[in-house]
Parts: structure tokens; C-alpha cells; sequence
């Protein structure tokens, strides 16, 4: 069977890369890109760590066929930080050690920055929930919670400056 | 000079220890760029992939691999074969001792597969498509055998025997026929029948449990490179590359110092990746291919084939007086090994009751064999198990004496000096100080509402010290390198930083720590059993008091006075007396000169650390039932631990919190489901169902600190006691809540609807 | 082992020739199941017909008072439709139970239905709520009853080459309210052990005119139970009339003991939640549109 050519938008650079058609954007992130950041911790669907933003919301590219990327927007975790200036998100994840052995972080900061991106003031319950499909087995998620709503807070000042 | 080595109350000032700066490795993490096992490519690489068992139990007839190897894109196909025959050997590595033998049976089937999931095969192909459809052209001939899943059916006479050659180690005399129980261990003393007798309320009961698994989120992963000169490189996500070493040169009885290990960065382990599965497979597949072969497990594999934690069948009676003194405990119990003799069950006996001063006690495990996947090490293996048990009875004796089960747990608490159900002393240890923090703290005495529940629970972990070897060198600029062999699965590049930064007394930038790998470091024992900031810590403290000591004589010889006149004060050399004194110079400044004034600065720390102590912790859950539905909400939860002293206490904190967490995942869904045929039916994450941000509320993780005399720091190890009470502390709230007791876990809302409704 | 293709069609009868070209095709909308199965080997189709390039296919739009959403719309952009959230907050709601956020994005209402889970969540509230299912194919177009597609776990009545375009659902009654709840071990992330979709009419009197109670994952496929929604008809929604709704969610059940729920257990539950879903539709019923 002969591959695809696909076309995308990946972390604001026009990229281009050859797949498999049952290929997931995942696997083309990682092994055509090499964009690691991005992990498989399930494949399934069930884990979260694969989290990316495709044309601006927040998936699972364990869970999009690497084809269906043709002439979309992709940001990965490699496309959060601005050049070296880490995200509020990322400043926070480190400032209040909401990672431990970090593997599933690049997931849960995409996905945190998305909620965020949306709602600048969750609440403690919105901001668990709106994680619920990132597991985290090191931290107990407590860590992770702290750093998002710090971020939050972080963004709003930013927003409104005095 | 050196750090203050006793602890008389007062914690000292310190400069680094207690604070919280940001972890070296943070950015490479939360950017993306840090290294897994699968993000590492060798050139040339090839994907591997390995072919499961379908059957529980069986013979391997024959494989017949030719379809496979003419596959256009396969490069390398590997049995049981290509292993060499090996003798037994018992090898101390990791968490626990494995025979070598097995180690490579289980990588590796030979003559049977012992579990649904088994290896019988790999190959390796140019890409992870090829590989997988040539695992479907490999033809195995199975002869199917009975199989035993059960720990009463695996002891029953007519059981079907997983190895002919094991017979129950710990018994005397030694059995004349083998059997599943692979090991009996037993501890204790006292008439326990006796002191039964006398007990005016006696707590007793039979709680059990599946197997439940690590759930690291990385599944495992490696890539091998196994030249024909001999030599091999292995890149790898574990929490002990020496052992990967070991175990991997053990298995193809080859030289250790012929393999390189590189730690890759690990996406979790809990004690699940100190051992190995795909290393040796995957470089069989390299040395035939003759190219970098990359063997990783997807998320079932994982499932199938991977240790988890022995389910268990735990039989406990405990007596008390009137007052509430204990004064017998009879704890029985018996775990899965699963298909290779394990051994939980001795720190199991060891971790059941010591936490009480009990006169008449008798704690016996038993290992059992059967067709699931060996049992590996998860954090604090063998202790959570029976503490379900021996914590429930205890707080089944405060309800039915009517005392406070703070009360009653401080009223028999351990105390230094106190014997282990070994009869060895404690030491220093801080049991009481937690349950006098729990008693203290707010949660203990907030209002509960309807349908809530509290409930307590109190255990310990041994933890360990062990061989670690560190380097600390002196850069040309006057900033160090602390190089261990230590994988960092949680914080501790930036705790041994904030160590050798406090030896030194230098900013805590100044200090880098890197993992080195086989090749480039001397001999560290896994990160694991809670020893690396304890053992390591230790290497890395004398490696840094060592480097100051000689860069003072240094200052010494270029002032030309004596070594004791120089004085290291905040990473500047004084001198203090003599016709010098005033003199001074910063590292800094010393450090361009000093490797041709005397050699480099680089000084080595290789101890088997001893004078660990163990830690103690004591939970309390609040919890709300729905009585309709049987869910449990966790609505508050406080973990008191005594740590000894917290060298960075965000990464304390985040081991108390998430051991917790696993537990309470462990007592409320978490467990493994076998369909008639012996298969797995959960291998995933849908349906093995580990706590999400939305199941839990905050975890307070409360920190006392009573500080190990014999660890520069006061250090204790923090990482497993955490696991060992959530079982029994959300066991007892649900009983606080209902008035129903829940001896088997799960306690998902199916069982305590059945609990709380009388039906099945 | 025969590989798999992939299209992108930008039209329907683009999509219906591809899909009856090879018999093993799929469509795929959000891929939240297809992939999946794909995944763990449990489906190998020889071609994917990718339908989310057609235009009109995402989307939703109010039409004589009732809406149209397009099949390849995912569940969260249900949610950010206003009126669609104010009319039917229960199909809405069940659709956005469905995995995670990530997964929500990308799955539709479309492929859970079709899916034929017996356990999917958008059914028994699209089910409950009266939806229909446009269905285009090689003899053209319909319309069916959502009921009237899953036949069987993992079974449709859809015949080769149909897939569905887009749902419809009616204007919101006066006085109308529904609602969907499950039961699931953890909080999020795992599939129902039983779910119950209402929704039902309140006269400005109290008196309930109309009713549809449907459960999931107590029987093969979706089961609209009669008797519960007798139990409501003529009532008040009082106590008698809830102690109704259970008995006879209780006694329709169909279940299997699995990994997920055991019959006892969905049986209980199918009481529980339908009487819970009752009432919280009925309280919406008084709401004004």
C-alpha cells in the first residue's frame, strides 16, 4: 500500500511528511516530525499523554489518523513555549514540582493551556474535570491542580494589568 | 566541618535542605525534550516486536519461524533458543532475588508458557508494520494444559503444577513433592493461642484481593545495539541500569563491562522496571540483524506480560483487653506469585504488625504459584496486602471497645527500642510523632455530613540503604557536577544538587547532577526501596565534603601553610591562621588553576550505605456514599508521614501524595479480570480504572520530621510508606460511613452496593 | 496482512460509491471507535471513507423550531449551541459524558449510535428525546427513528453504503425537560453501566402529558421503557409514579454479567437512575425555553 503525502501546520511551520493511511498523527508527529514530546501511554485513547491541538482544540493523536492532518493546524507541546520563554503553564508545572517523572506533563500542560485559553477562571472542580482524560500516576494530580489554577491566576493579572 | 550528623531536637539552619528550587531536568520535561524509551533512535534502528502466548498454560510443541524470516523487511527473528542454557542462579538485583533462569524464561518461553501473554518469540523488521505482520506468520504448536489462576485452587492436591523443581522453600523438613507454594516465611513468638484465649474482644476475618498493577504510564522500553566484537550498548527507560546490565549479561552469559547501559528518562516504574523484559530479546535481534533494534511494550502488553503486585488471601485474628491493650495477633496470609517464584511474602510478615508492641504474635505468608504473570516489586511490595487486613481488624477493635482509634493506636505503638516482629529493636523512628500530628490536625476533628464516613489507618515500609557510587567534580569555572548512577523517576537530581550545594555552600545553581551510565560511573543499586536520597544522598554528601577538603589542602600548598589553617566557608578558602590569615580565594578563582597544581578535582563516593530507618505514616480519609448507588467519593484525605528530614519537600510531598493516591486507586477499582479461558480481560486503561483528577480532592501531605541519626541530613526513605495505609484508612471510613466492613477490594460501587443491600 | 486506504471524499454520493466499492470500508467521522478497533485488531477495513471533508456534514442549525446537527459534529460543539443546550440539555449532556475532552472533540453522536455499544451514552437521550436519523445511500435518502438503527452489539440496520448525515430533533415542547445520567465506577473515563434518558411534558398544571424513559447498557441495544413512561402519563411525578419508573426500569432489563456491571447491579441501578433522571427532567420541564 503506498503512502500518503500529508500537508499540515505543525507548531506554526508549514511541514510536510509521508504516512501510512492507518498511520496515527501521533506516529507521524514522532517518527516523521521528531516530535517526541508528544508520548503513547495507551494508544487508546485512555490516557491523555498523546494530547495535541489540532485547529485549536485539544485531542487525542493516538486517536486522529495522521491523513486526516492534511491542511489542518497541529501545536504539540514543542509549540507551547514561545522560542525559550516558557507559558505561564509550564513556569507553573515547574515552580510547584506538578511533575515527577514528567512523562505524562507535555499532556497535561496542552491540555491545561486549552482550558485556560477558554477559561480564565476555573474553578478547582472545572479544572479537574476538564483533565479527567489525563492520568497521571506519579503525583496524585494534587501538584498538578495547584499549578494550573496558579497559572490561571497568573494569566488573568497578566490580562489586567494594574 | 563536615554536616552535623546529630539531630538533638533542633532542626539546623540550613542553606538549601527544606527549600524547593526547581528541578535541573524541569525544562527539558515540561518543553518536550526529555528523552524516553521510545524517543531515543538509534541510526539504523530496527522495530521489534514480540509474539504473545494466547494460552495460560502450555506446552511449546514447536515454532516455526520461516514464513516470518522470508518476510520481505525482517532482518532478525529470536526463541527461547537463542539463549544460552543456564544454571540457577539466584541473583539479588533490583527489588528482590530472581533465579536467572527464570529471569530469562520469563523474557523468553522455552519449553512452556507459564501465563497468558508469555514471549515465545520476537523479530525485527524495518518497520513496526513489518514486525507485526511477521509475528502473524510465526506458527507455534501449543499442547494446551490445564490451568490455575486461584491461590486455594493452586494449593489444592490436585492443582496443575507450574514447575516440577520448586518445592516450598522455608519449610522443614523440605517437601518430598513440589507443589505451586513456592515459599512459606514466618516470623513471631508467644503463645498466641494462649493470649487469645484471654483477649476480652478478638477481631477476625478473611480479606482479599486481585493482583493490581504498577500503572506507570511509560510501558517499557529499549533499544539494543550488539556488535560482533562483542561489545553492546543498551538504551533504556528502568529504575536500575546496572541491573539491566546484570540480569541482561546473566541471561546471554556474557561480560557485564561488554554491556553500556544508558539510562533513558523513565515515565514511571513504582518498582515495575527494576527488572527486565525486553533487553536480552531485543539484543538477540540486534546481533543477528546486526543493526540498533528498538523493542517497546504497547499499553496490553503491559497488562499481560508485566509484574504486577500479588493479589492476596489474608486471615487475621487480633485480641485485645477491655483497656484496649493489644494482646495477640495471628496473621495469616498468601500471595500470588504468579509464574515464577516471587517474594513479598517475606516483607509482608515483616511489614504486618511491628507497628504495635503485641507479647503474642505469629505472622505466616506463603508465595503460590499460578498462571498469571510473575508478581514484581510495587512500592512497599508485600506490606499494603496485609495491612489491609491487619488495619481493619484493629480499627473493627476500637468500634467494638468503643475507643478512639488514635487512642488505641498510640496506646500499643512502637517506639524506639520496642521489638520487630524479627525481635530487632526499632530505632529512631517517628510512628507516634505521626499519630500524635494526625491527632493535632484539623481534619481529624472537622464536621462531617450525611452519608460521610472517617476512617484511619497507620503502616510503615522498611525502606534501605545499599551501594551507590557518586562523583562530584569541580568544573574549570568553579561550578560542580554531581554525576550518580542513579535514575531519577522523581526529584532526585535536584535533591542531590541541594545536598552537595549545602555541603559546599555555594548557590544551588552552581550545582548540576547528571545520571551517568554503566560505562561512566561505578556501581548503584536501583532507584528503589526508598533509598536514594538516603543512599545516594550519602554518597553525594561525602563525594562533596571530600572535594572541599581538597580544595582547602590545594589553597594550603599554594599559600604554603599547613592544611588545618585553611577554612572553607560559602565556597571560599580562608585562611585563619598564621602569618596568612585573612587570605583568601574563591573557588571560582582557584578553579582554573588547580588541575595543574595537583590533578583535577573530582572525588568518588562508592559506600554501601547503611543506618537507614524505616517510615512510618498514618492517613485519614473522609468519605460520602451514595446508599442508592454504592459510590464512594473521597471528599478529604491527609497523609502524615515521618521522613526524617525533607531535603526538597515538594518531591517528598509528591511520594506521599501519589502513594496515597495509588492506594486509594488500589482500595476503591482498581483490579485484574480473568475470563474462563485464564486471558485477561481489562488490559487497558478503560478498563482497568486508575484514579482520575476529577475522583479525588486535594491530598494533604503532612510532613514530620524525625531525623535519622545516621544520614547527614536526618534523611529517611519516603517513597513507599505511602501506599501501605490507604487499603484500610478508606476501608475503615466506608465502614465509619455505613456500618459495613468491606474485606475484599475492590470497593467499587457494585461491592458496596452489595454490602449495604445484602445482594449479590 | 491487506492494508488499509484512505479517502476524503467532498461529497456524498462521493462517500456512498466508495463505501460500496469495498464492502469492508468504514466511514470514519470522529475515529474515537473505529481507530480504536482498528488499534487492537478488532476491525481491519480495507478502506476508510474519511466523511468530515463533505461540506454540511459538522454543524448545527435550527430549522421550524427543531434542530439539525450534522453528523460529523463532535460532542462538544453541542455544547456551544445555545439553543440547542437550552432545548435538549439532556442529549447534550449524555453526548458530553462520552471519554474526555479530547475524546469529545472529535467523537459525534453519529458514530457512538452506530457504534452499536449497547452501553453508548448519546442514545437513550436522543432515544428519549424523539431524534431521527437522516441516512443517505445508494437508494437514496431517509429518515428513521434513532432506535431503529443499532440491531445488535456492534450490529445496524444501516445496509451497505448508508451512513448516517445528520440528526434531527424537535422543538422543545411546552413544558417540556429532559435529561441523562449513568452510572460509571470512577467519575469520568469510563463506559455506563446502565444509562437512562428522559424526557418528558408537564402541563401548566404539573400533570405530565408526555413521556420517554430509554435505558442503555441494560440489554443488547437500547430499550424505551413503555411502562415507566405509563407510570409518568396522568401523574404528578409524585412518589407512587417514581416507584413506578423503577419497577419498570428494573423489570425491562436484559443485561449481562461483564467486566463492567453484573446483572444485579445494572438491574439496581436501571431503578435508581431512571427515578434520578426523572426528577431532573421534570424540574427542567418547568423551565421557560
Amino acid at each position: 500500500m503506498s503512502r500518503l503525502h500529508v500537508s499540515a501546520t505543525v507548531n506554526g511551520d508549514a511541514t510536510d511528511f509521508l504516512c501510512d493511511p492507518s498511520a496515527s498523527l501521533l506516529d507521524a508527529l514522532r517518527d516523521q516530525l521528531g516530535l517526541t514530546g508528544s508520548k503513547e501511554g495507551c494508544g487508546s485513547g485512555d490516557c491523555g499523554a498523546c494530547t495535541v491541538m489540532l485547529d485549536g482544540e485539544m485531542v487525542c493523536s493516538c486517536l486522529v489518523l495522521a491523513a486526516e492532518a492534511q491542511g489542518r493546524s497541529v501545536r504539540t507541546i514543542e509549540g507551547v513555549a514561545e522560542g525559550s520563554v516558557l507559558h505561564p503553564v509550564q513556569q507553573k508545572f515547574l515552580e510547584h514540582a506538578a511533575l515527577q517523572c514528567g512523562f505524562c506533563t507535555p499532556g497535561f500542560i496542552v491540555a491545561a493551556k486549552a482550558l485556560l485559553d477558554r477559561n480564565p477562571d476555573p474553578t478547582e472542580s472545572e479544572v479537574r474535570y476538564w483533565l479527567a482524560g489525563n492520568l497521571c500516576r506519579c503525583t496524585g494530580y494534587d501538584k498538578i491542580v495547584r499549578a494550573v489554577l496558579a497559572a490561571a491566576a497568573d494569566l488573568r493579572q497578566e490580562r489586567t494589568p494594574a | 566541618m563536615n554536616a552535623p550528623t546529630k539531630f538533638d531536637g533542633a532542626k539546623p539552619a540550613y542553606r538549601h535542605v527544606g527549600t524547593r528550587p526547581v528541578r535541573p531536568d524541569g525544562v527539558d520535561k515540561v518543553t518536550g525534550k526529555a528523552l524516553y524509551g521510545t524517543d531515543f533512535k538509534a541510526p539504523g534502528m530496527l522495530w521489534g516486536a514480540v509474539l504473545r502466548s494466547p494460552h495460560p498454560h502450555a506446552r511449546i510443541l514447536s515454532i516455526d519461524a520461516r514464513k516470518a524470516e522470508a518476510l520481505p523487511g525482517v532482518h532478525a527473528v529470536a526463541t527461547g533458543k537463542d539463549f544460552p542454557t543456564l544454571q540457577s542462579l539466584v541473583m539479588h538485583v533490583g527489588e528482590g532475588a530472581s533465579d536467572i533462569v527464570d529471569v530469562a524464561r520469563n523474557c523468553l518461553a522455552l519449553d512452556k508458557v507459564l501465563y497468558e501473554g508469555h514471549a515465545v518469540a520476537a523479530v525485527a523488521a524495518v518497520t513496526p508494520e513489518i514486525a507485526r505482520e511477521a509475528l502473524a506468520l510465526i506458527a507455534v504448536e501449543y499442547e494446551e494444559l490445564p490451568f490455575v489462576l486461584g491461590l486455594e485452587d493452586a494449593l489444592a492436591p490436585d492443582a496443575p503444577l507450574l514447575h516440577d523443581d520448586v518445592f516450598t522453600k522455608g519449610v522443614e523438613p523440605k517437601p518430598d513433592k513440589p507443589s505451586n507454594a513456592s515459599m512459606r516465611v514466618e516470623m513471631g513468638s508467644g503463645d498466641v493461642e494462649a493470649a487469645l484465649a484471654t483477649a476480652a474482644v478478638v477481631a477476625s476475618g478473611r480479606y482479599t484481593m486481585e493482583p493490581v498493577h504498577q500503572g506507570y504510564i511509560e510501558p517499557h522500553a529499549c533499544v539494543a545495539s550488539w556488535n560482533a566484537d562483542g561489545q553492546a550498548q543498551i538504551w533504556c527507560s528502568s529504575q536500575g541500569h546496572f541491573a539491566v546490565r546484570a540480569l541482561t549479561a546473566s541471561v546471554l552469559a556474557i561480560p557485564q563491562a561488554d554491556i553500556r547501559v544508558t539510562p533513558l528518562e523513565i515515565g514511571g516504574g513504582f518498582g515495575g522496571k527494576t527488572t527486565i523484559y525486553l533487553e536480552p530479546v531485543a539484543m538477540i535481534l540486534s546481533r543477528k540483524s546486526g543493526r540498533p533494534v528498538r523493542l517497546a511494550m504497547t499499553r496490553e502488553e503491559v497488562f499481560r506480560a508485566t509484574g504486577p503486585a500479588p493479589g492476596a488471601v489474608i486471615d487475621v485474628r487480633i485480641g485485645a483487653a477491655e483497656d484496649g491493650t493489644l494482646l495477640a495477633a495471628d496473621v495469616e496470609f498468601k500471595y500470588h506469585s504468579g509464574a515464577y517464584p516471587a517474594v513479598d511474602a517475606g516483607a509482608g510478615v515483616a511489614s504486618a504488625i511491628g507497628h504495635y508492641r503485641i507479647p503474642a504474635a505469629r505472622v505466616v505468608g506463603t508465595e503460590v504459584l499460578c498462571n498469571r504473570p510473575a508478581a514484581k516489586a510495587y512500592r512497599a511490595p508485600g506490606a499494603p496486602q496485609v495491612n489491609f487486613a491487619v488495619e481493619s481488624a484493629i480499627d473493627e477493635l476500637a468500634v467494638r471497645l468503643g475507643l478512639d482509634p488514635i487512642e488505641l493506636r498510640l496506646k500499643n505503638a512502637s517506639g524506639e527500642g520496642d521489638p520487630q516482629t524479627s525481635g530487632v529493636p526499632w530505632g529512631k523512628i517517628g510512628w507516634t510523632q505521626c499519630l500524635e500530628a494526625a491527632k493535632a490536625h484539623p481534619h481529624w476533628s472537622a464536621p462531617l455530613g450525611e452519608n460521610q464516613g472517617r476512617g484511619i489507618a497507620g503502616g510503615y515500609w522498611g525502606n534501605y540503604g545499599g551501594p551507590s557510587t557518586v562523583v562530584v567534580s569541580l568544573a574549570e569555572d568553579g561550578s560542580f557536577v554531581v554525576a550518580t548512577g542513579s535514575p531519577d523517576i522523581g526529584g532526585s537530581r535536584a535533591s542531590m544538587a541541594i545536598m552537595a550545594a549545602e555541603v559546599l555552600e555555594v548557590p544551588y545553581e552552581q550545582v548540576r547532577c547528571v545520571v551517568a551510565d554503566t560505562a561512566s560511573i561505578g556501581y548503584s543499586m536501583v532507584t528503589g526501596g526508598s533509598r536514594t536520597t538516603f543512599a545516594t544522598g550519602k554518597a553525594t554528601v561525602e563525594a562533596a565534603t571530600q572535594v572541599r577538603q581538597l580544595l582547602c589542602e590545594r589553597a594550603a600548598r599554594m599559600w604554603n601553610v599547613p592544611a588545618e589553617a585553611v577554612e572553607w566557608r560559602e565556597g571560599t578558602m580562608h585562611c585563619i591562621s598564621g602569618e596568612k590569615a585573612g587570605t583568601s580565594i574563591s573557588v571560582a578563582r582557584i578553579a582554573p588553576m588547580v588541575a595543574h597544581m595537583g590533578g583535577p578535582v573530582s572525588c568518588v563516593s562508592a559506600i554501601n550505605a547503611n543506618g537507614w530507618l524505616p517510615g512510618f505514616g498514618l492517613h485519614i480519609c473522609d468519605v460520602e456514599v451514595d446508599p442508592e448507588t454504592g459510590h464512594v467519593a473521597i471528599v478529604r484525605y491527609t497523609a502524615v508521614q515521618d521522613v526524617g528530614t525533607a531535603i526538597h519537600p515538594d518531591y517528598v510531598e509528591g511520594q506521599v501524595q501519589g502513594g496515597a493516591v495509588q492506594g486509594i486507586g488500589w482500595a476503591l477499582n482498581e483490579t485484574y479480570i480473568y475470563d474462563h479461558k485464564g486471558r485477561l480481560d481489562n488490559p487497558g486503561f478503560l478498563d482497568y480504572r486508575m484514579p482520575v483528577a476529577s475522583d479525588l480532592p486535594m491530598v494533604a501531605a503532612v510532613l514530620v520530621e524525625v531525623p535519622n541519626p545516621d544520614h547527614p541530613y536526618g534523611v529517611k526513605g519516603v517513597g513507599e510508606v505511602p501506599i501501605v495505609p490507604p487499603l484500610a484508612a478508606v476501608a475503615n471510613a466506608i465502614h465509619a460511613a455505613t456500618g459495613k466492613r468491606l474485606k475484599s477490594l475492590p470497593m467499587a460501587p457494585d461491592r458496596v452496593f452489595a454490602a449495604l443491600h445484602g445482594c449479590a | 496482512m491487506p492494508s488499509t486506504a484512505y479517502h476524503a471524499p467532498d461529497t456524498i454520493t462521493g462517500a456512498i460509491a466508495l463505501l460500496m466499492a469495498d464492502p469492508t470500508a468504514r466511514p470514519l467521522s470522529g475515529g474515537t471507535d473505529l481507530i480504536v478497533q482498528m488499534r487492537s485488531g478488532r476491525v481491519t477495513p480495507g478502506a476508510i471513507v474519511d466523511l468530515k471533508r463533505i461540506d454540511g456534514m459538522a454543524g448545527i442549525r435550527e430549522e421550524g423550531g427543531g434542530f439539525v446537527i450534522g453528523a460529523a459534529t463532535p460532542c462538544t460543539a453541542l455544547r456551544n449551541h445555545a439553543g440547542l443546550l437550552a432545548a435538549w440539555p439532556g442529549v447534550v449532556e449524555a453526548a458530553n459524558l462520552i471519554g474526555s475532552v479530547q475524546v469529545r472533540n472529535r467523537a459525534t453522536m453519529a458514530g457512538n449510535l452506530c457504534n452499536a455499544s449497547p452501553a453508548a451514552d448519546s442514545v437513550p437521550a436522543l432515544v428519549a428525546a424523539g431524534a431521527e436519523a437522516v441516512i443517505a445511500g445508494p437508494a437514496g435518502v431517509r429518515r428513521v427513528p434513532v432506535a431503529a438503527i443499532p440491531l445488535a452489539p456492534g450490529r445496524t440496520s444501516l445496509a451497505a453504503g448508508e451512513f448516517v448525515v445528520e440528526f434531527r430533533l424537535p422543538a422543545k415542547p411546552a413544558g417540556g425537560g429532559d435529561a441523562y445520567l449513568r452510572s460509571t465506577p470512577r467519575t469520568e473515563m469510563d463506559i455506563a453501566v446502565v444509562g437512562a434518558g428522559v424526557s418528558l411534558v408537564l402541563g401548566a398544571d404539573g400533570i405530565c402529558t408526555e413521556a420517554r424513559v430509554a435505558l442503555g447498557a441494560v440489554a443488547p441495544t437500547v430499550v424505551l421503557v413503555e411502562d415507566a413512561a405509563a407510570a409518568l402519563i396522568g401523574s404528578r411525578i409524585d412518589d407512587a409514579a417514581l416507584d413506578g419508573v423503577a419497577e419498570a426500569a428494573r423489570a425491562v432489563c436484559n443485561p449481562i454479567d461483564d467486566k463492567r456491571g453484573s446483572i444485579a447491579y445494572r438491574k439496581a441501578m436501571a431503578g435508581v437512575l431512571a427515578r434520578r433522571a426523572v426528577l431532573i427532567a421534570a424540574s427542567r420541564a418547568g423551565v421557560i425555553a
